[in-house]
């Protein structure tokens, strides 16, 4: 997706160091214009500090970032076509509703009547028409967030940056809300780059994203890419279940030796007795853990080599009597020998 | 599930009588708020009202002049007396201008430092500052006042200093501007106004730094992404978020200059404010009611600077 795109944000072996810690260290990266572009970290991994950069709160102690093409160093966030979306929301507790949407209108000197227009249909556009009025300590979590959200894209920015926008909501209110970003971000075609430490968050919503761990970013690549070809063995644990399996076990499964990552939904659970075949490595072992999670359940198995894996199946016909009574049991662990993936760097 | 892992269950052993308070307390949450409310209400209630309403009812009092005795029945004698003496009306204003000055110059200079200990002053820079704003509260004020005696003196060192930069002329100038000056700086307007401005600053700077400290960082950091020069974002969500702190010390260095009356007696030329008024009619005179019905004024004078300051909306960030 690459070609004939032009680049919103580019990043040219930029470090950010503080003293001693370098929470950003020489990243070099370009998001394109109208993708959806996660970045994907732990905590103190760089990502906030990466978006920060983006948005002009800190700047660099190495290399150039460009926004559209312009080298912004040096340039201050209220000279920035971006916008943000804060974590915390930062509202301005003073104003109300209407005037916290219109605060970017207001000191663009829009006049009165087009910015009482304009933030009425932004209020409509994040689906709280008529809450103009209030004060945002009248509103709930939900609401202040698409408060903050619906006053961040009033100046129709170039680039929107949201910071962990839906860390503070509620299971049900999150999964919802990533679906209308989502869509509000096609709809738009507003280059969104999203900070976020949940995998699954990133991977249900990015065009693209980033993997960040200690300063730098551990892979780049599509969600697919990111979950089905993890390039590092940090990447294999912290997008999806970690499962990796090394030495004398490793070198016994694959006949070649070399640590490498496999998804645990990609594993079957067989009979001891069960005979191999060509195209599928196996491995005997004991069911040492069973954790029911209703839709489907996780094993964790004890492989005879050493190391454990984890390994995920649905509940498709079993009960949870059914499962939890597998604890203990002897099995064999199968699967495709296309879905092992070698471990690189990071070891 | 035959035996219990856990240790055996502690209900059966008779609680201390020092556990039985404990858990008595913990049930009547309304009887614990009580107990610890009533010796402040006990104190405002009796203590604070009773005696300011036994001096509002003085000040309802009359003198007679021939005796010099206090006639306990009610009249407004006194309040006419009061108000239609010249010279008392020019106390009130003098004192109320005072203070006016003395808090908008308190402001004023507080607020840069309170912005930068909240702001920009790291930990330990932060510590030596709160230290050195409540040092001076440590002293007596007494001696502190009279320090700046010293330094405002006609020999004093301020003098001296100025005279050392060849400034002693404009010093001269200075003092010579009526309603402002005097024979020497401790002598005048503005030698009382520098040592009000002195001795109540703190009380300015710790609000207004508690108020900012309140505003979170990334309120400002969002008022400049959607596009506000630190100038626009200081007008329109700095100072509003920290105004009410700057109402709450405003308060405290109105009334307190208000009330005070030693600073005006050691520095001030002849000319009263409302603390020294009311001091001499209640001793040498002996004229309590005048007294009562004087102290009467700052409290009206603070009513209706509170009310204003409703109106301006200091109260709406609370």
């Amino acid at each position: 997706m690459a070609e004939g795109k032009s680049i919103a944000v580019r990043f040219s072996n930029v470090s950010r160091h503080f003293g001693e810690v370098k929470a950003v260290d020489a990243v070099s990266l370009e998001l394109f214009d109208g993708e959806f572009f996660s970045m994907l970290g732990p905590s103190g991994s760089g990502k906030t500090t990466c978006l920060r950069l983006i948005a002009g709160f800190e700047q660099p102690t190495g290399g150039v970032i460009e926004l559209h093409g312009r080298n912004v160093v040096g340039i201050p966030p209220y000279e920035r076509d971006v916008n943000t979306v804060f974590q915390d929301y930062a509202l301005f507790p003073h104003m109300t509703v209407g005037d916290n949407v219109g605060y970017g209108l207001m000191i663009k000197r829009v006049p009165k009547k087009e910015r009482q227009e304009r933030v009425r249909d932004m209020l409509e556009l994040v689906q709280l028409p008529g809450l103009g009025d209030r004060k945002p300590s009248q509103l709930s979590g939900g609401q202040r967030q698409r408060v903050a959200l619906a006053r961040a894209l009033i100046n129709h920015p170039g680039v929107l940056l949201l910071d962990e926008p839906l860390g503070a909501l509620d299971l049900k209110l999150r999964q919802q809300m990533q679906i209308e970003l989502k869509s509000l971000q096609q709809r738009l075609g507003i280059t969104f780059v999203y900070v976020t430490h949940d995998q699954e968050e990133a991977l249900t919503m990015s065009d693209r994203l980033a993997v960040f761990n200690q300063g730098k970013i551990e892979q780049l690549g599509t969600p697919a890419e990111v979950y089905e070809r993890p390039q590092t063995e940090f990447v294999a644990g912290f997008v999806g279940i970690s499962n990796i399996i090394r030495g004398a076990a490793a070198q016994k499964i694959t006949g070649s030796g070399g640590a490498f990552s496999i998804r645990p939904e990609k594993i079957r659970i067989c009979p001891p007795e069960t005979p191999n075949t060509p195209e599928l490595f196996s491995e005997e072992g004991v069911i040492r853990d069973v954790i029911y999670l209703g839709m489907h359940t996780r094993y964790l198995v004890e492989l005879k080599d050493g190391g454990d894996l984890t390994v995920v199946e649905q509940n498709l016909q079993s009960t949870s009597m059914d499962v939890l009574a597998a604890k203990g049991r002897r099995v064999k662990l199968m699967w495709h020998k296309d879905f092992n993936r070698p471990i690189g760097g990071g070891a | 599930m035959t035996s219990s892992p856990l240790p055996a269950s502690t209900s059966n052993i008779a609680p201390s009588a020092f556990r039985r308070i404990a858990n008595t307390f913990y049930r009547h949450p309304t009887m614990t708020l009580i107990l610890m409310l009533l010796p402040i209400l006990l104190w405002l209630g009796v203590v604070y009202l009773g005696s300011l309403s036994a001096m509002l009812t003085q000040s309802f009092f009359s003198l007679d002049g021939f005796s010099g005795r206090v006639i306990r029945e009610f009249t407004f004698r006194t309040y006419n007396q009061l108000l239609s003496d010249a010279s008392n009306l020019d106390i009130i204003l003098r004192t109320a201008g005072m203070a006016a000055a003395v808090t908008i110059t308190c402001a004023l200079i507080a607020f840069p430092l309170a912005y930068y200990m909240a702001r920009y002053a790291n930990y330990r820079m932060k510590g030596l500052l709160y230290l050195g704003v409540m040092l001076p509260l440590w002293s007596s004020y007494i001696v502190r006042v009279y320090s700046w005696r010293l330094i405002l003196a006609q020999e004093g060192i301020l003098t001296w200093f100025l005279n050392g930069l060849g400034l002693g002329g404009v010093l001269n100038w200075v003092l010579s501007i009526p309603g402002l000056g005097g024979s020497s700086l401790s002598f005048s307007y503005l030698g009382v106004f520098i040592v009000f401005v002195y001795i109540w600053l703190p009380y300015m700077i710790l609000p207004i730094n508690a108020a900012l400290e309140r505003v979170p960082k990334s309120v400002i950091e969002a008022s400049a992404d959607l596009g506000a020069r630190p100038g626009y974002t200081f007008r329109k969500v700095i100072l509003p978020l920290a105004f009410p702190g700057v109402v709450a010390g405003s308060i405290f260095t109105f009334s307190l200059t208000l009330g005070d009356y030693i600073i005006p007696s050691v520095f001030g030329n002849s000319s009263f404010y409302i603390g020294q008024a009311v001091y001499s009619h209640q001793g040498t005179a002996g004229n309590i009611p005048l007294a009562a019905a004087l102290t009467v004024v700052p409290i009206i004078i603070m009513g209706v600077y509170l009310l204003i300051a409703r109106r301006l909306g200091a109260f709406d960030a609370l």
